[in-house]
């Protein structure tokens, strides 16, 4: 089997101590939460830490649902086993618990967790392979090369983001806690990925994510979630689908956000102030699917069929509208 | 039942009210493996799980090149590296070797030239596994590259220059083998026949997948100057022989041992790199070496399911007789022949039964391209061919009018006869393999009734059970057998069939349980080790049930025989015994059944079986036997037609019944019924198991299996994504319900009438969820596997017609 190469292993008893160790090693370190991402890229020499710093130790203090009046935190180190059958997400942010309960297996559940779920490492079909693979390839711009095997001539990284747990927090507008050597801050997971598919996120190397903050969505919000995949378990998302709409009483739009992620680096918010005064019915469920439709495009990046996967758009748009109705 | 008093070897005590019981507990009975609770507690030891003191890890470079030729190979950096204790290359071992005598056309590593990425170059002997993949790393190898040869249009108009042939071997061009045979005046009959349908089907090409990875470890004794290579194999005793011819030792100087294996399905049937270079970097090194594959580099050994582009044509009268199948193949077969030629053959040969044609013809022809190499996949060369021949059988039953099963029986060659290319049917269960999963299905209220999106199909297919000949031409046993007796009351059975899961060691437990009337915890089954047990053959063409079973039953009644006699003396010369018998029992009158040997003609007279093999070991010394199982000369008169001549032909039925979702394309199989005719199940559970797991492995590649090769100029010959996450094989959550109904012809072949079923259950699964579609949605997907791309290509087709029509 892939081994791993001998590397140093930090194990701090805290998030500070962990950020400290960051800060001193700057790209020569790596978090490891879960270790369900990183593992196996490390395997096939994707990255070449000099040091792994582990939150073990941690887990506990980065752990947990909290309820906060209106708003839901979440610790980054919760596993989506955990986030996925816990009562207060199901009952405050369904759409949260549906994506976790979809990512991967039930034994990857219960290592992965919401904070490694966040800051995955984009993927692509020419770059989670083997370091044999890869230089039989003639490696790609992300790691060791500088083609772009996805786009002929491109010169930006279009590997793309396939993190469900980001597609959800995404529509339901959470916000970030991040540690930094200065202390903590809060940042927007709308402002944290970035069109990059090197590195899609604005987290600094000495920086690490230690909670989620998502408001509860009380009587107005309704929320569905939706992942295309090959299979029924495993697979990343060939598209990951959640939205939100907020309606009045009389089921009239006030906001809405629709997130289709697992196309390209950034996970994509399809633009729906379309939506906004209109009443939610059947025919607007089909305008939001013709406007996800358009606006999405596919590539071979993560599957070698993106013409299917773009009809699968509206489909799946669809079926989270279904869920958010439901 | 009370038990008797005390009984031994000395005297007899004669206990009345003992009932003798029906059946021995060997036979037929739902009874689990003999070691399927060491697996389950994780006793069992495979390959990698062996350490040896002072053991070396291997690792094997490998070519990054479709076809190239090697230039220079620089080790200087890597032999540098503090524990690297060996590098061998292939000027190390020049010698070539396949697995069939005819075709030896590869080496344990690159010689001159690689021939698909992924070709073995170099292997390096290492402390631990991390250095030999640093040692790896640094190993420079300058390639000048050739032209890639990547698929059978290119392969069939190259190879007439050096920079396009793939292997030298290739006689013609990139040809491994072409077959050319005729049966009847196909062409007459199809221009007679009243209804005629022609068609082009691709199969993919689909890799086994076993979960456990190939290891060997080689262990030089330099002292005894002998070498024990312990690997993951199904085929020791052919793994023995190119050992010996590679390594440059005699066949008596090697020992293989093959530990339990962890799935094979094919993929472990012929010898790999890695078993030749531990061997050799044992030798030179004088410590135990290890290699053990990465998923990756299962992939590239691969000998997987062949690539077939089939042209098929099939002509019926307007009664439903098939009148005439002629078929033309292309297969693509990777870089080496493996059993390539034997694949050439199957593509045609078994295609005639249980449904037939009173006319036949077929061409097909393996080339040879720059990929990873094809070779058996349980149900080898036939999976394909039986996808397009139901298909159009299907095809055929719609344009006349008749139910798909009726057409079938209609065809049917059963018992006693001949297929048209002149196999021997012994027995064969076509109808009530129909009948049990048409009743299962509830054929009869919903094939062709069901609303649109959900349909039934229906599929058959026959399998051989064992070859008539080796692999290599010899008039020794194909499968030897040793028994032994031990006054302890245990037996222990030797024999060189290899368990690869299939549970051929649980088979040999129960033929000797039954015969020997003793519990089968009381067999000791000791196998796969060319050391210690008589050859067999190996674990391939569904062949060990019925070969290794007849040899058990050979040696075991020999042994029994010599029991019986034994205790007929006995009895009647004991004082005791002998007022039951009046001197008169001969041997026929004793009986081994349920942990005893019994007197028939007064069952009150009876010892431990214990104590039998006392008396019988007093009587006759140290009691064993051997069996050896032999194939009778059978096939049809022509070159070639002894091959996929078999002793005895398996029969299966499949019921698919599959909803289509229009709107994404995807298919969801919602239940499949296999019908499996075994001749007689042994252990229903195990037949049951194989019947299940070779309809899975069939779904799966209607579904989701497909070794996919680069297509673009940067990519040409890389597998796409050579790991179980991007090949993607059903998880318990994909697969559909699946029905095992045994069906049980005895075959006078078999013993006790038992055929094969670990491979005919494949077959028919894919076609019968072709035609499953057809009846849901209308439409005939003849390329594998069914993406949902692909159905929705073909739905959107359909309407399109449709549009055009109206």
């Amino acid at each position: 089997m892939l081994r791993l190469d001998p590397v140093r292993v930090e194990m701090p008893a805290t998030a500070e101590e962990a950020v400290a160790l960051l800060h001193q090693h700057q790209e020569g370190a790596r978090l490891v939460a879960g270790g369900t991402d990183i593992v196996p890229n490390l395997k096939h020499n994707l990255l070449e830490p000099v040091v792994l710093v582990h939150l073990g130790r941690a887990q506990n203090a980065l752990s947990g649902v909290q309820d906060d009046g209106d708003h839901l935190v979440i610790g980054a180190m919760t596993t989506l086993h955990d986030i996925s059958v816990n009562p207060l997400v199901t009952a405050h942010c369904p759409a949260l618990a549906d994506a976790a309960h979809h990512v991967a297996g039930p034994q990857l559940r219960r290592m992965g967790t919401i904070g490694g779920n966040l800051c995955l490492d984009t993927r692509c079909l020419y770059y989670n392979q083997t370091y044999f693979w890869r230089e039989a390839l003639g490696f790609c711009l992300k790691k060791d090369g500088t083609q772009c095997h996805v786009v002929a001539g491109g010169k930006k990284c279009v590997a793309a983001a396939s993190n469900d747990g980001a597609t959800a927090l995404l529509a339901l507008g959470a916000d970030l806690t991040i540690l930094g050597p200065d202390g903590s801050r809060t940042l927007p997971l709308a402002d944290f990925y970035v069109a990059d598919g090197v590195r899609n996120t604005v987290l600094a190397r000495d920086e690490m994510v230690t909670s989620v903050r998502v408001k509860k969505a009380g009587p107005h919000r309704r929320e569905g979630f939706a992942k295309l995949r090959h299979r029924e378990a495993i697979d990343y998302p060939m598209l990951s689908v959640a939205v939100a709409l907020h309606v009045d009483d009389n089921d009239i739009v006030e906001a809405a956000t629709l997130i289709v992620n697992a196309l390209a680096a950034r996970p994509k918010s399809v633009r729906l102030d379309f939506c906004v005064g209109k009443k939610w019915d059947a025919a607007l469920d089909e305008d939001i699917a013709a406007r996800a439709h358009k606006q999405c495009t596919p590539m071979t990046n993560i599957c070698d069929d993106p013409g299917w996967r773009k009809d699968m758009v509206p489909v799946y748009v669809h079926k989270a509208l279904r869920k958010a109705r439901a | 039942m009370t038990e008797p008093k005390t009984v031994h070897a000395h005297g007899t005590t004669i206990e009345h009210s003992v009932e003798r019981p029906h059946q021995g507990p060997g036979l037929g009975g739902r009874g689990r493996k003999v070691d399927g609770s060491q697996k389950a507690t994780g006793r069992v030891l495979y390959a990698d799980d062996i350490m040896l003191p002072g053991m070396l890890h291997c690792k094997i470079k490998r070519a990054t090149r479709a076809h190239a030729r090697i230039v220079d190979i620089d080790l200087s950096a890597a032999l540098a590296l503090d524990g690297v204790h060996a590098i061998i290359t292939g000027q190390d071992l020049p010698t070539k070797y396949g697995i069939i005598p005819w075709t030896k056309d590869e080496r344990a590593l690159c010689k001159d030239k690689v021939r698909f990425i992924g070709d073995g170059v170099c292997a390096v002997a290492a402390d631990t596994e991390e250095l030999a993949n640093l040692a790896v790393r640094k190993i420079k190898v300058t390639y000048e590259d050739l032209d890639p040869v990547l698929d059978t249009d290119t392969a069939a108009q190259t190879g007439d220059d050096e920079r396009s042939k793939v292997n030298e071997k290739a006689k013609r061009g990139n040809i491994t083998k072409r077959v050319e045979l005729s049966f009847g005046d196909v062409d007459k009959a199809l221009a007679e026949a009243d209804v005629v349908v022609d068609d082009v089907f691709q199969f993919q090409g689909t890799t086994h997948a076993a979960i456990e990875p190939h290891c060997a470890i080689g262990d030089y004794d330099v002292g005894r100057g002998m070498l024990t290579v312990i690997s993951a194999t199904q085929v020791p005793h052919y793994l023995h022989r190119d050992l010996a011819e590679v390594l440059g030792l005699p066949q008596n100087r090697i020992r293989v041992k093959q530990p339990p294996v962890g799935g094979a399905f094919g993929g472990k049937s012929e010898p790999f790199d890695l078993e030749f270079c531990v061997g050799q970097l044992s030798m030179i090194t004088g410590r135990p070496v290890k290699c053990l594959y990465t998923r990756e580099e299962v992939f590239y050994a691969h000998r997987g399911r062949h690539p077939m582009r089939m042209h098929f044509q099939a002509g019926a009268k307007k009664d439903g007789t098939v009148c005439a199948v002629k078929s033309h193949i292309d297969i693509d077969g990777g870089a080496y022949a493996s059993f390539g030629m034997i694949t050439a053959y199957y593509a045609g040969q078994l295609l005639t039964g249980p449904v037939g044609m009173q006319n036949y013809a077929f061409t097909s022809t393996r080339y040879y391209t720059n990929k990873p190499a094809c070779g058996p996949k349980r149900g080898h060369g036939s999976v394909q061919p039986r996808f397009a021949f139901e298909i159009q059988l299907d095809m055929l039953a719609e344009r006349l009018g008749m139910d798909p099963m009726a057409l079938r029986k209609k065809n049917f060659v059963g018992e006693g006869q001949k297929t048209v290319n002149g196999q021997q049917i012994g027995s064969s269960g076509l109808h009530e393999c129909l009948d049990a999963v048409a009743k299962a299905s509830d054929w009869a209220n919903r094939y062709g009734k069901l609303p649109r999106g959900r349909g039934l199909g229906v599929a058959t297919s026959m399998y051989i059970s064992g070859t008539n000949y080796p692999i290599y031409p010899n008039d020794m046993p194909q499968s030897g057998v040793q028994v032994a007796l031990d006054r302890s009351g245990r037996v222990r059975i030797f024999s060189g069939a290899s368990d690869i899961g299939q549970g051929s060691d649980s088979v040999l437990a129960q033929i000797c349980a039954e015969e020997l009337g003793v519990d089968i915890d009381s067999v000791q089954v000791v196998s796969g080790d060319t050391d210690l047990c008589p050859v067999d053959l190996g674990a391939y063409s569904s062949r060990v049930t019925l070969m290794m079973g007849h040899a058990a039953l050979e040696a075991c009644r020999t042994v029994r025989e010599k029991v019986q006699s034994a205790l007929a003396a006995f009895w009647n010369r004991d004082e005791a015994a002998h007022k039951v018998t009046g001197g008169q029992c001969t041997p026929t009158d004793v009986a081994l059944e349920g942990g005893r040997a019994w007197y028939l003609n007064d069952t009150s007279l009876a010892v431990s079986v214990t104590d039998a093999f006392r008396i019988a070991e007093a009587h006759w010394g140290t009691v064993g036997a051997t069996g050896g199982y032999r194939t009778k000369e059978r096939g049809g008169e022509y070159r070639g037609g002894t091959i996929g001549s078999s002793p005895a032909y398996s029969c299966t039925a499949h019921v698919a019944d599959v909803e289509v979702c229009e709107q994404t394309g995807r298919i969801l199989v919602h239940k499949i019924w296999v019908a499996h005719d075994c001749g007689r199940a042994l252990n229903p559970v195990l037949v049951e198991g194989q019947m299940e797991g070779s309809t899975y492995m069939g779904f799966a590649e209607v579904a989701l299996e497909e070794m996919l090769y680069g297509a673009n100029a940067v990519r040409q010959g890389m597998l796409v994504g050579p790991s179980l996450l991007d090949y993607r094989i059903p998880t318990t959550l994909d697969t559909p319900a699946i029905e095992a109904l045994i069906v049980e012809k005895p075959d006078p072949n078999g013993p006790y009438g038992a055929k094969e079923a670990g491979e005919g259950p494949l077959h028919s699964t894919i076609p019968a969820v072709a035609n499953a579609i057809y009846d849901a949605v209308g439409v005939r997907l003849f390329e594998l596997p069914f993406t949902p791309h692909k159905v929705r290509q073909a739905l959107a087709q359909q309407a399109q017609a449709a549009e055009k029509a109206a």
